[in-house]
């Protein structure tokens, strides 16, 4: 079963084979490192740039102006607030030009907590990038969606942010790729660069197939009739875990909403879910004040109102300057099982 | 007020053809600018910002731009002051002033941008944007493109002076400099002597900007951008280099601003060298034009403007509805918010 990391990696190199992608880079995206979370390992066209995130972003767009489908990285998202004015090219550009210039890029970056990464490799950039007003934006917690959600921001005509979950990029999923060969040991053996030496070291590629996650589709990754549960991201298998945990101890069931697609988001499994439970928790791990969350509980005032049984509710990050790396302080910051146990059992337990 | 720069001499080296050319469309560009202008002025439109005082500089780089679309021909990342490029290459005085009364028929930003804003796919003209030195980051991404390609096509990058402080300058610089892949990029420096109201001598501690390349050992030269014949020579000779080596040139050019920053100062006629009187003067030194033969000049190009300004008085602004027009390509998903809100 491959993991996220492995499954990005594969889902670039179908765009090297078939969807026309020819550049690949960022800083230590390409040999001998391949990223620092070994996403672009052994792919033909990856190269390493300049450490120079204003650069890598302005380069992606000049390049899909002129008509390629870059590929590009910032290696942690905490590094891409210098550059916000490119991201806002990217996002204005189509628009500004009276649809004369579209801007087929994607844009790549690990994001969120749970790594241990303290002040700068711990940040979301969710909420910010929701923002960025004509770029779609893309955040998965499966390897199989991260290898469909690759592959379509790889077709998409838009310039797409696509968020990797730092904390789940080692982990594995249910389900698998297809064409992935079932043993993982064969995968990793394959496609796993060696320790030490890599100068004569070549991926062996298995023949995979397309898979296509639309973008703007959201996936309900476990159905229920009493509450809803919006999330994505890291936050996603949690959710799901604690749903599972609740439904097995015959507590509720809660519809878990894994929205993979920030911008555009599916609005309509949102509402057609909550109009069944009348009970949501929106759950991410992007700070509060300006959440996307919020906004998301705001439409449900304007449209849902008078069919929810109790407030809706957000669980997410504390407003806090930073995340500290101490695990008391990171865990307090960010939300935790135990914390989205309790959220959910609450939301169950309120009577209408 | 003093000059910034020494008069430009007359130098010759045109071929009268080519200087009489050049001259008609300096005109054109400026009476194109100063009617932008004066819509800014009388509320024909809004806010004014230009490159009057750059024609000299602009239209000798217009005429030699390998005008088209797709990786064969040049890209240019331009700025607000770009205008008499635009103009030597073609554009239609139409163009921009549909763009300054922003009216529905604006084909480069269909009312949304400012003046001197376009983005003109057919000829590889990127969208310019009023982020300073930006253009100098998404530089790099068609010169890589290009570096690929293997054609004489060049990347064509343009800015002011100020904008060289940003990062995005420095960025070019290292990116097309970088051992494993030089870039084919003309990265131009027009020196006006200010940002807005701050002159450049007073935040910028290099002799030249275009000292820069020395770092790089890359190629590099200032000129007087009030001097059409060392313009037109220098271009030439830097897009030569960039074309053949597929490396990458630093050209500093010093002209005059003439009317200021934008209308936020005011876009009143200040008094610096204005290149058209300069090489006017040249001409007719060399006898290629006399006094009646430039009224003619001028005068044409203001009825072009005048012409093209009364049909666009004519024409509809934009319609509200339209704003959700090029959100994304494949248009809006039906659930997006487009309420603006809860009502």
């Amino acid at each position: 079963m491959a993991n996220m990391a492995q499954a990005i990696r594969l889902a670039l190199h179908y765009g090297e084979e078939r969807l026309g992608v020819r550049e690949i880079f960022g800083e230590d995206v390409g040999p001998p490192l391949g990223g620092v979370f070994t996403a672009t390992q052994g792919l033909k066209t990856a190269w390493n740039s300049p450490l120079d995130e204003r650069g890598i972003v302005g380069a992606a767009l000049g390049l899909a102006w002129a008509g390629s489908r870059p590929v590009a990285e910032v290696q942690f998202v905490d590094y891409i607030f210098n550059s916000i004015d490119l991201l806002k090219l990217c996002g204005n550009g189509y628009w500004s030009s009276a649809g004369l210039y579209p801007a087929p890029l994607v844009l790549m970056t690990p994001t969120g907590s749970g790594i241990h990464g303290s002040i700068y490799h711990s940040h979301s950039f969710d909420s910010m990038a929701a923002k960025l007003h004509g770029m779609k934006v893309v955040c998965p917690s499966t390897p199989l969606d991260a290898y469909g959600l690759m592959i379509s921001a790889i077709k998409d005509d838009a310039p797409v942010l696509y968020l990797k979950p730092k904390a789940l990029l080692r982990g594995k999923g249910e389900e698998l790729l297809p064409g992935e060969p079932a043993d993982e040991k064969e995968l990793r053996s394959m496609i796993d660069a060696p320790i030490g030496d890599r100068s004569r070291w070549k991926p062996r590629w298995p023949d995979i197939k397309e898979y296509e996650v639309p973008i703007g589709q959201a996936k309900i990754s476990h159905p229920g009739q009493d509450a809803t549960v919006v999330t994505h991201g890291r936050m996603a298998p949690i959710a799901l875990d604690v749903a599972r945990q609740l439904a097995e101890e015959g507590r509720g069931q809660v519809e878990v909403i894994d929205l993979r697609s920030l911008i555009p988001y599916d609005w309509d499994c949102v509402k057609a879910s909550i109009s069944k439970t009348g009970r949501v928790l929106f759950l991410n791990e992007e700070t509060e004040i300006a959440n996307l969350g919020e906004h998301l509980i705001r439409r449900v005032v304007d449209e849902l109102f008078y069919e929810l049984k109790v407030r809706p509710r957000l669980l997410c990050g504390k407003a806090t300057p930073g995340i500290g790396l101490s695990p008391n302080l990171e865990n307090f910051t960010q939300p935790q099982k135990p914390d989205v146990e309790r959220a959910l059992g609450e939301l169950l337990r309120e009577p209408a | 007020m003093a000059a910034k720069t020494k008069a430009a001499k007359p130098s010759g080296g045109l071929d009268p053809r080519s200087a009489l050319k050049i001259h008609s469309l300096m005109v054109k560009a400026r009476c194109l600018e100063e009617r932008l202008i004066k819509m800014s002025k009388s509320g024909e439109g809004f806010f004014w910002i230009g490159g009057p005082g750059e024609e000299a500089f602009n239209v000798p780089l217009g005429l030699q731009v390998k005008k088209g679309r797709g990786l064969a021909h040049d890209f240019l990342h331009l700025h607000y002051r770009s205008s008499a490029i635009l103009t030597a290459m073609g554009a239609p005085v139409i163009d921009s002033l549909r763009q300054m009364r922003s009216v529905a028929t604006d084909r480069y930003s269909k009312g949304r941008q400012f003046i001197n804003h376009p983005s003109i796919p057919e000829w590889n003209v990127v969208p310019v944007s009023p982020t300073i030195e930006t253009q100098y980051s998404t530089a790099i991404g068609t010169g890589i493109a290009q570096a690929r390609a293997k054609t004489d096509a060049i990347t064509i990058v343009n800015g002011g002076d100020a904008g060289t402080a940003e990062a995005d300058f420095h960025s070019c610089l290292n990116w097309a400099n970088r051992p494993m892949l030089p870039l084919p990029i003309l990265m131009i420096v027009v020196n006006n002597g200010y940002g807005i109201s701050t002159p450049e001598p007073t935040q910028h501690g290099e002799k030249n900007i275009s000292d820069w390349a020395r770092v790089f050992g890359m190629p590099h030269q200032t000129v007087d951008g009030n001097d059409v014949s060392a313009s037109w020579r220098a271009i030439a000779e830097a897009m030569a280099y960039v074309r053949k080596e597929r490396k990458p040139y630093l050209l500093e050019a010093k002209t005059s601003r003439l009317y200021g920053h934008s209308s936020s100062s005011g876009a009143n006629r200040i008094a610096e060298p204005d290149c058209i009187g300069l090489f006017e003067a040249e001409l007719v030194e060399r006898g290629l034009a006399d006094k009646a033969r430039l009224e003619g000049v001028w005068k044409a190009a203001s009825a072009e403007v005048d012409a093209a300004n009364q049909e666009v008085k004519q024409e509809p602004y934009p319609a509200a509805e339209s704003i959700w027009e090029d959100v994304f390509p494949g248009g809006l998903p039906g659930s997006y918010p487009t309420r603006g809100g809860s009502f």
